[in-house]
């Protein structure tokens, strides 16, 4: 018996009954729980690196609604790796004009105003159910290929068993349990995350005492593409903030934010939700609503996302408001981070302590997101008399003032954090762009036939600019790329120059497989580039 | 530079004067959103985060 928690948008793995039941237990090497976008994404690197995956999901499909809208550059770049990011930027929504109303007044608007020379834009709007659906997509094409993911639909876990080297799963589906053994665990189960219950595992923080209302509405109208966002917005019963933002499909994302004391079941009615919404786009407006839901949240993680054989990711492992666009995007991060590692750990060239690096990695990503993600919610949502008071003088100064502007906080928008100073790192000995000092992800910038990130791929690279590259092509087994490239000519707009040495003549990098900056020199051997490769697999530099 | 307590406004009656003045005919509230700008303002023309910080320091 599987239960149903909620509706499918997409029917993408159906269940078919598995030859374990009635069987001894199975042993694969990684097993994955939940077929969202972090488990999948995972499921994705793991699998095209060749090392086999199980994803175990209780449904048949991806759940239905918006969900997350806001996907970010640094999450396109990681999909476009993956094989899925085009599907993406194709259907997504680009936007870069934001605007801030306080009341009727606007406060000021913001142009995102990307960098020219990345593949991927800034953000895109996208409902959660496409971009999960590209990524099953790409397993797919990934599977076509020969890559060994395999995707359990309607199999629910029901118990975990830890053991010293192994973990044992019991498994639930329409034609009776069964059990299997994994050697490596992966939950991407989400924020209520059963297999976090099921350990037994602390995920403490804060609780903001605040529902938000989402009414994702049908129309064509001729509401730019841009982002909107009231405070205390001058419509009828609208609430202390509101946003509007456009999705593909002719799709609009509507919040209110309602306050503490609500009845939820009244403001979900559709009469309720339908005159807040009247009042927003005006009596007459022609629209139908396609999803609502109210969500309250929280800002928290897990002391440590790696326990012993089971790793967290995703929502399982942290969690923060909304706002910002830092949920979905980190958990992408963190398959991003955990993949190369897990792979290397199961192919036996790194020792298992390297995925203590993911938790220290990825824990210091979290703590940056929340920071964020609380600084935002503390300022649309004031918590005493006097925060409201500063937080109303600010929105009237950005009126008329600049300098107030950069302190009107309505989320910081997902950035990817850098590793400064974390164990994994080697060194830095070049005097470059700070953008890409050592632990930072690497712009992107354009090259003769295509970007610098898809020539980086997913391998350990030796990028050598404007000077020969010591030959190492594999550190203890462990694969290391080499790109050579001479910014007199490999670099038609400027971008590699200015992004990877600034006023150096020459420079060399090494790149982790998640595109990451393990070290940078002026000048580097084959015995630096070899310890650097040892350091960042924690084999000792 | 260090945040300067030494007495540092010409005319500190003058000041003081202006300061109330531009309270006048304010209710409560007006004059706590005044003083929140007021605030706003010197702290961006300040800048500095090390004075800032002593300043906040100072005035507890």
């Amino acid at each position: 018996m599987v239960d149903v928690r909620y509706d499918i948008a997409f029917k993408l793995y159906p269940y078919e009954k598995v030859a374990a039941i009635g069987a001894a237990p199975v042993r694969h090497p990684v097993v994955i729980i939940g077929g969202g976008p972090v488990g999948m994404a995972a499921a994705l690197d793991l699998g095209r690196k060749g090392t086999p995956v199980l994803v175990l999901d209780d449904h048949e499909g991806v759940g239905q609604g918006s969900r997350a809208i806001c996907f970010a550059k640094r999450t396109l770049e990681i999909c476009d790796r993956l094989g899925a990011g085009q599907a993406m930027v194709d259907k997504g929504v680009v936007w870069n004009v934001g605007k801030v109303f306080h009341g009727d007044q606007k406060v000021f608007e913001f142009n995102l105003q990307p960098e020219d020379g990345h593949k991927a834009p800034a953000f895109i709007n996208l409902q959660q159910p496409y971009f999960e659906k590209f990524l099953v997509d790409a397993v797919r094409e990934a599977q076509s290929n020969g890559c060994p993911i395999e995707i359990r639909g309607q199999n629910a876990v029901t118990a975990i068993t830890v053991h010293e080297d192994f973990v044992s799963v019991d498994i639930d589906t329409p034609d009776g349990p069964y059990q299997l053994e994994a050697d490596w665990l992966i939950a991407c189960d989400g924020a209520r995350s059963p297999t976090r219950d099921m350990l037994g595992l602390r995920f403490d923080g804060r609780v903001f005492e605040d529902n938000f209302l989402i009414a994702d509405v049908k129309m064509t109208a001729d509401f730019p593409t841009e982002r909107w966002f009231w405070f205390e917005p001058p419509f009828k019963n609208s609430g202390a903030s509101a946003l509007l933002h456009k999705q593909p499909d002719d799709i609009w994302r509507i919040d209110f934010q309602l306050g503490w004391d609500i009845d939820r079941a009244k403001e979900l009615k559709p009469e309720n939700i339908r005159a807040r919404v009247d009042a927003m786009l005006g009596e007459g407006a022609d629209y139908t609503l396609e999803w609502t839901s109210i969500y309250t949240f929280q800002c928290r993680r897990m002391e440590s996302f790696r326990h012993g054989r089971v790793l967290f990711a995703g929502d399982s492992a942290h969690q923060v408001s909304p706002f910002g666009a830092r949920g979905a995007n980190s958990g992408v991060q963190d398959a991003d981070n955990l993949a190369w590692k897990l792979d290397l750990v199961v192919k036996g060239l790194a020792p298992e302590s390297l995925l203590d690096s993911y938790s220290e990695e990825r824990v210091h990503g979290a703590d940056e997101n929340i920071l964020n993600s609380t600084r935002a919610t503390d300022f649309l949502t004031p918590k005493t008399a006097i925060s409201k008071v500063f937080r109303n003088a600010v929105l009237e100064l950005a009126q008329k003032h600049a300098f107030a502007r950069p302190l009107v906080n309505s989320g910081r928008l997902s950035v990817p954090c850098v590793y400064d100073g974390l164990s994994l790192n080697g060194p830095d000995e070049l005097n470059g762009p700070a953008r890409s000092r050592v632990g930072a992800s690497c712009a992107d910038a354009p090259v003769a036939d295509g970007f610098l990130l898809e020539q980086l791929g997913g391998d350990f690279t030796v990028l050598a600019l404007n000077t020969a590259p010591s030959d190492v092509a594999d550190v203890d087994g462990i694969a290391v790329r080499t790109i050579r490239l001479d910014t007199r000519h490999d670099d038609p707009t400027g971008a590699i120059a200015a992004r990877y040495l600034g006023d150096e003549p020459c420079g060399i990098y090494l790149i982790r497989p998640d595109q990451h900056v393990v070290a940078r020199w002026a000048v580097a051997d084959a015995a630096d580039i070899k310890a650097a490769v040892r350091t960042a697999t924690v084999r000792g530099g | 530079m260090e945040l300067n307590l030494a007495p540092n406004i010409n005319d500190p009656d003058g000041f003081y004067d202006e300061l109330l003045g531009a309270h006048n005919g304010l209710s409560k509230d007006e004059s706590d959103a005044f003083n929140a700008r007021l605030i706003l303002v010197l702290a961006n023309h300040i800048g500095d985060r090390a004075i800032l910080r002593a300043a906040l320091e100072a005035a507890k």
